[in-house]
């Protein structure tokens, strides 16, 4: 189980974190890596070279809203992010993420996490443990056909069954 | 009990009269991508899976993001482009015609009742003309573009009368800054939102895609106006034989959500750094000396948008010190403002005209905001850093209120220059 419990550590951001954030503008015609590296820079500049496999992205309300250009939830794939746990979602990148194989989870308790704590996120059974406060914060679970769709590595890998794919 | 447009509109293209919150497929009447999300991002994908577009037909390209191209990576992208949609048999391919928002609908291609889906996070700007029209990343329009499909929660409808007129000198825009900082960024819940009442009834098509444009800032999936005699008079203007019967608002129909605002009651807003949601009445920030004025965007710079524009220009100079910029949102709707004479009034007030494209507002061309750079602007978003310099402070408000400023040298209600 890819997504079953594992340790992470939580970067904390606030409300209504925009695309052009996680995919600033001026970078969206260079390759992912590069792209990637930009990610939060005006916001949180030491983030993208300070982030480590497996981490955790904690959002408030609205993250990622504005843009539908994938490669906000890209390029945290690319840096390794785990999954993005977040009290809510705008629609787009949320569908996006998902498409592209990164979790994204609601929790209405985003607010009892701290920048560093470490998690245990089970996004399956619906709980998010912050170990370092000692507490399980109840998630929303991903519904079952995303959740599918997610564990097969995002929609394309999902349209490969469909169609039969190309061999390679 | 009636059943909302936007459920009528699902209900059609889904074959299921399905409740909101339940999951529907529904069979997708037109595909509209750009040159950032679409080509270059959908084309490997569809490569990896052996199949080429569902319907050539119904896919509609335009280039608009990288233009004009100014370096070996913009001509790359454009050059990819526009093999892939020879390749693809596709035929509606504006290269460099606008923004395609804007020229999807002038040259015809959307009617009442349509389920449309767009590569653009303003998509739901087509839900001006009736249609379910939302915004999709490239990897989910690359499945549509391989299925002709897309799965879709049925949504809730939010419900926005404006009652009243409109103020001279009030617009749109003012409405939708006021919406946002009302109801907030997430006040959409990514569901669909209905605008209705006489303020939106007098509104032309141009300032009805302002308010179903910007839908996008207030979170919601997409933004309707039924159709009426004014979608229907503006259809027959270009051409499009279309039937609004079934596609209007029924003041009867089930909502699960509704607001009653009064136009009349409506000052000028300005949104100040970095949200949409930070609007105010324009007489609160008289003390705001903008560098640049920018007149652009899907949003902000159509034909109707421009003659607001040229209202508090003709006659008048930009202040000294401050450089106003009009980028319009597309070549067919700057040839019609040259007829009316109104780029000869930009050109003598001292203006710089831009290329129609996304330019400064979506911050992927060389041209961006230095650091420090106060800046007005007629776009629909100003987070931090996404025209350029994080440093950079933009400040959004109507066509007028950003013209009014480029003369004024401040923000002032522009009702004064009137």
């Amino acid at each position: 189980m890819v997504w079953g419990c594992r340790m992470s550590r939580a970067w904390v951001f606030g409300d209504d974190i925009d695309t052009d954030a996680l995919a600033p503008g001026a970078y969206m015609k260079r390759p992912i890596n590069e792209l990637a590296s930009h990610c939060m820079e005006a916001l949180a500049p030491d983030f993208a070279g300070s982030v480590r496999p497996g981490d955790i992205v904690v959002g408030g309300r609205n993250f990622g809203m504005g843009s539908s250009r994938e490669q906000a939830a890209e390029a945290l794939r690319h840096l390794g992010i785990g999954a993005v746990v977040a009290h809510s979602f705008a629609g787009i990148f949320y569908r996006n993420a998902l498409n592209l194989g990164l979790l994204a989870v609601e929790c209405d308790e985003t607010g009892r996490i701290a920048q560093g704590d470490e998690l245990r996120l089970d996004a399956v059974g619906g709980v998010l443990e912050n170990v370092t406060q000692g507490v399980a914060l109840p998630c929303k679970p991903v519904p079952p056909f995303l959740m599918d769709m997610v564990e097969a590595g995002g929609l394309v890998p999902h349209l490969e069954k469909r169609f039969g794919g190309v061999e390679s | 009990m009636a059943r909302s447009l936007a459920r009528r509109i699902i209900a059609r293209a889904s074959g299921e009269d399905a409740a909101p919150g339940e999951v529907v497929t529904c069979a997708v009447d037109l595909a509209m991508i750009h040159d950032s999300g679409g080509p270059r991002r959908v084309k490997p994908i569809l490569e990896r899976l052996g199949v080429g577009v569902w319907d050539a037909n119904r896919v509609v390209v335009a280039t608009d993001h990288f233009v004009p191209v100014f370096d070996e990576e913009t001509r790359r992208i454009q050059n990819l482009t526009r093999d892939w949609v020879k390749a693809q048999a596709i035929r509606h391919y504006y290269e460099e015609q606008g923004i395609c928002h804007v020229v999807t609908p002038e040259r015809g291609h959307l009617r009442p009742g349509m389920f449309c889906v767009g590569g653009d996070s303003h998509s739901p700007t087509g839900g001006a003309f009736g249609a379910y029209m939302f915004g999709i990343g490239a990897t989910e329009m690359a499945g549509v573009l391989a299925t002709g499909e897309i799965w879709l929660t049925v949504p809730e409808t939010i419900l926005i009368e404006w009652t009243g007129r409109l103020g001279e000198g009030v617009f749109a825009k003012d409405m939708m800054l006021f919406l946002c900082t009302r109801l907030g960024m997430d006040g959409g819940r990514y569901q669909a939102v209905e605008y209705a009442g006489d303020a939106v009834r007098a509104m032309a098509m141009p300032e009805r895609m302002t308010l179903a444009n910007m839908t996008a800032e207030l979170g919601g999936q997409t933004g309707l106006i039924g159709a009426d005699d004014v979608t229907a008079a503006h259809l027959a203007g270009l051409g499009v034989a279309a039937d609004i019967d079934g596609w209007g608002h029924d003041a009867g129909a089930e909502v699960e959500e509704r607001h009653v605002f009064d136009a009349s009651a409506l000052p000028p807003q300005i949104a100040a750094p970095h949200s949409p949601a930070n609007a105010a009445d324009v007489g609160e920030f008289g003390g705001v000396t903008p560098t640049i004025a920018y007149i652009g965007a899907c949003t902000g710079a159509k034909l109707d948008d421009l003659r607001v524009a040229a209202r508090v220009l003709k006659g008048r100079r930009v202040a000294v010190g401050v450089t106003l910029l009009v980028a319009p949102a597309s070549v067919r709707e700057t040839e019609a403002a040259r007829d009316e004479g109104i780029m000869a009034v930009f050109e003598e007030a001292g203006a710089r005209i831009l290329p129609s494209a996304c330019g400064i507002c979506a911050g992927y061309g060389d041209e961006r905001l230095e650091a420090g750079t106060v800046c007005i602007s007629s776009t629909a978003r100003n987070f931090k850093g996404r025209m350029g310099d994080p440093s950079s402070q933009v400040y959004l408000g109507s066509p007028l209120s950003t013209a009014a400023a480029a003369v004024a040298g401040r923000i002032i209600d522009p009702r004064e220059m009137l």
